[in-house]
């Protein structure tokens, strides 16, 4: 167990040097200056002026030296400056990071919740009306896109109902009432796609469960249905929805950007949107190796998850 | 040949005599209704069986033998399913119980051991856990009560080193291990009435006689009723009391078991008897397999659906079904036009030898062959152990 962690770390100091590598050389390829992002427009004929400017950012420096420099301060908690703003981009991450987390970890854990019961429900009742009426909803629920999800979310629940406030956020600082208000309707958004994809993968392997010899002699004894359901059969069917629960997290990054731009949301995604386009070099950087991160931390738990839920692989481990 | 018309399955042996009647099959169907059209898997199949007897059922793979065992059980056959008749379980029909009600007997009064022990127990949860939720579900007992009940059972099945396999998971323990804990769990609620559907057939051929043994003992220190459904005669020979012969959903002989080997009267069962693996001979030569196959029970035969691979086939037999009927007073029944041992059944062989008839040529064949070995046709040698 620890051996294999040693190796994720492993692997994951790798990956991040490669992905950040990679990063690196592609923004500098691209066509656009960075330095133009420095520098005002008027001033940007100003020969002498960029010149200086480029020596002070050390970017008249070969590329590889430039990236050693970047790595070396990355290992030490520095990430550079905002070329836009001049602040350290490190700052604005920790700033920004807390708010694009909790909004994932509350669309993951809602759609966790609501999926699992549903999965195992629909799965055991296989074909009968309350089976074919969940699915069907899952099926609508799969085929929305989530900003057309978050903005009838946002017409219902905000501009008709006044529940939840329509853009905007709240911190944990400014009260669990008011935080929890403003990441409802982003987290749901984000959610409903899950809640369907969750529920349909874990109701097709629970169909499968409960075909199992096991099942029929776990019924031989007596048990109850509900025991029998999520006693005998959840576990054994967790297996896929692990899998598909850690892949997605890594497409809900994807939709987060989508979603905190919709609702006005100042975490990371909107910042990564935001960066792109003022070529902001520096924050694309940090942003991706930190996606990059995170990636492969989804990975190592979701192994960790799948010997919670089979201790056979942990017996062998 | 007199046609009787009493249904129920009484046998003479003396220590019966006195046992109450615990299950009553009166004309069991079951039927599976698929695409290609109804699957008739159990086709009236009546008998019954006395408090602390055993009862073997036998035929060939898809004869309707699991089927007829979870029909008697109610247990889990689908949704395109039907069932008709009765099974009476201590004076209650067991096809008229609500599912609750049967809940309440499942496990605790009728128990179940399976196939395979490598799927019938859950991968994932310890082995001890299973034999506890069992328990926990029936009996008023809290953790520390149930999980030494628990392996007192263990120990009872010999396992050995229970107390420190407890805590396995089945992956961990041999086929055989498996199979007691199996076992184990079935008898944890001590059910009067046991199935066994092949409990032996995964296992290796030593493990099977040590499992076959711990059932036979348990059955009858427990004075249990036990079923015991398998494919291959050797298993019940010498181990249960009777033996009912299936073949495509229908019950084609019933007799005590020393009866069925003694006094074999259908064709079908005498095939059976020769396919017994026999410990004499050298160990690759191949069983006198039956020739041909089952029917498929969605199209069955016209008449004795036995006709198609039957060595005696004769014109009557693609004309009527022959009846389940008595011979002599013993309560062996047999349905056959032509019963094995008859005149008639001899004139029927030379008949199709002469006839070239391709089933009859080959048991032909096999009788020479066991008559130059010296072993009598339709006995077996070992299996009895
Ligand atoms: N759930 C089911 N749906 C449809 N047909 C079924 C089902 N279960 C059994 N059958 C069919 O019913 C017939 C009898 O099956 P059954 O399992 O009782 O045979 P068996 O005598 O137990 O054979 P085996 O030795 O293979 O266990 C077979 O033709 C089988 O294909
Ligand atoms: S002799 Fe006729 S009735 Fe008897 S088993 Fe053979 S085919 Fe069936
Ligand atoms: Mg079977």
């Amino acid at each position: 167990m620890s051996k294999m962690l040693a190796i994720r770390l492993m692997r994951l100091v790798v990956t991040v040097i490669v992905v950040s590598f990679v990063t690196f050389v592609g923004t500098n390829v691209l066509p656009g200056d960075p330095v133009n992002a420095l520098i005002p427009i008027d001033a940007q004929q100003d020969r002498e002026f960029v010149e200086q400017i480029r020596e002070e950012w050390g970017l008249n420096d070969p590329m590889v030296v430039r990236y050693g420099r970047w790595l070396g301060d990355a290992v030490q908690g520095d990430l550079g400056r905002s070329l836009v703003t001049g602040q350290p981009v490190t700052d604005e991450i920790t700033h920004r990071l807390p708010i694009t987390f909790e909004l994932m970890a509350v669309a993951v854990g809602f759609s966790l919740l609501i999926a699992v019961p549903l999965g195992a429900f629909t799965g055991y009742r296989e074909g009968r009306r309350s089976d074919r009426l969940i699915s069907g909803l899952a099926q609508a629920g799969l085929s929305l896109p989530v900003f057309v999800t978050g903005l009838i979310l946002i017409y219902v629940f905000a501009l008709r109902l006044h529940w939840f406030p329509a853009v905007g956020w709240n911190r944990l600082s400014d009260g669990l009432g008011p935080n929890l208000k403003s990441v409802a309707l982003p987290a749901l958004s984000l959610a409903i796609t899950e809640i369907a994809v969750y529920t349909r993968v874990l109701r097709s392997d629970m169909i499968a469960t409960l075909k199992e010899n096991y099942i029929l002699s776990a019924r031989a004894k007596g048990l109850t249905d509900r025991f029998i359901l999520f006693r005998h059969g959840l576990r054994p069917s967790l297996l896929t929805l692990v899998t598909v629960v850690g892949l997605n997290i890594g497409f809900l990054i994807g939709g987060s950007l989508v979603i905190e731009y919709l609702f006005a949301i100042p975490g990371l995604g909107k910042r990564l949107f935001s960066a792109i386009q003022q070529r902001d070099f520096m924050m694309v950087q940090a942003i991706t190796v930190l996606i990059t991160v995170f990636y492969v931390i989804v990975n190592t738990a979701t192994d960790l998850v799948y010997m919670v839920v089979d201790p056979r692989i942990r017996r062998t481990n | 040949m007199a046609v009787s018309e009493e249904p129920t399955y009484t046998s003479t042996s003396s220590e019966s005599m006195g046992g109450s009647e615990i299950l009553r099959v009166e004309d069991l169907h079951t039927s599976f209704f698929l695409p290609i059209g109804e699957l008739q898997a159990v086709r009236g199949v009546s008998f019954s069986l006395k408090r602390g007897r055993s009862l073997g059922i036998v035929g060939e793979s898809g004869s309707g033998k699991s089927v007829l065992a979870r029909s008697i059980m109610c247990l889990n056959l689908g949704s395109n399913v039907k069932t008709s008749g009765s099974a009476f379980f201590d004076g209650r029909d067991l096809l008229s119980l609500s599912r609750r009600e049967m809940r309440r007997l499942w496990g605790t009064e009728i128990a179940m051991i399976f196939q395979d022990p490598m799927t019938s127990l859950n991968p994932m949860v310890k082995i001890g856990r299973q034999v506890i939720e069992h328990l926990r579900q029936h009996k008023n007992v809290n953790r520390r009560e149930a999980k030494q009940t628990a392996l007192d059972l263990l120990n009872e099945v010999r396992i050995p080193e229970a107390e420190s396999r407890i805590d396995r998971l089945p992956h961990e323990l041999s086929g055989g291990m498996r199979q007691r804990v199996s076992i184990a769990s079935a008898l944890a609620c001590e059910p009067s009435l046991l199935f066994a559907d092949e409990p032996t057939t995964a296992l290796d051929v030593t493990v099977q006689h040590q499992i076959l043994n711990l059932l036979s003992r348990e059955q009858r220190q427990r004075n249990m009723t036990m079923v015991m459904v398998t494919h291959d005669l050797g298993v019940i020979a010498g181990r249960t009391d009777d033996t009912l012969v299936m073949y495509a959903g229908k019950v084609v002989e019933q007799a005590s078991t020393d009866e069925i080997f003694e006094k074999t009267q259908h064709p079908y069962t005498e095939a059976l008897m020769r396919s017994i693996p026999r410990t004499t001979h050298a160990s690759h030569t191949p069983l006198a397999a039956i020739t041909g196959r089952p029917p498929v029970a969605t199209h069955l035969p016209a008449g004795c659906a036995f006709s198609p691979r039957c060595p005696y086939v004769q014109p009557k037999c693609h004309e009527e079904d022959p009846p389940l009927v008595s011979i002599g007073t013993s309560g062996h029944k047999s349905a056959c036009w032509y019963p094995v041992g008859s005149d008639a059944n001899r004139e029927a062989f030379e008949r199709n030898l002469s006839d070239r008839l391709p089933q009859t040529l080959a048991v032909a064949e096999s009788l020479d062959a066991d008559q130059s070995s010296g072993i009598p046709a339709g006995l077996p040698d070992g299996g009895i152990a």
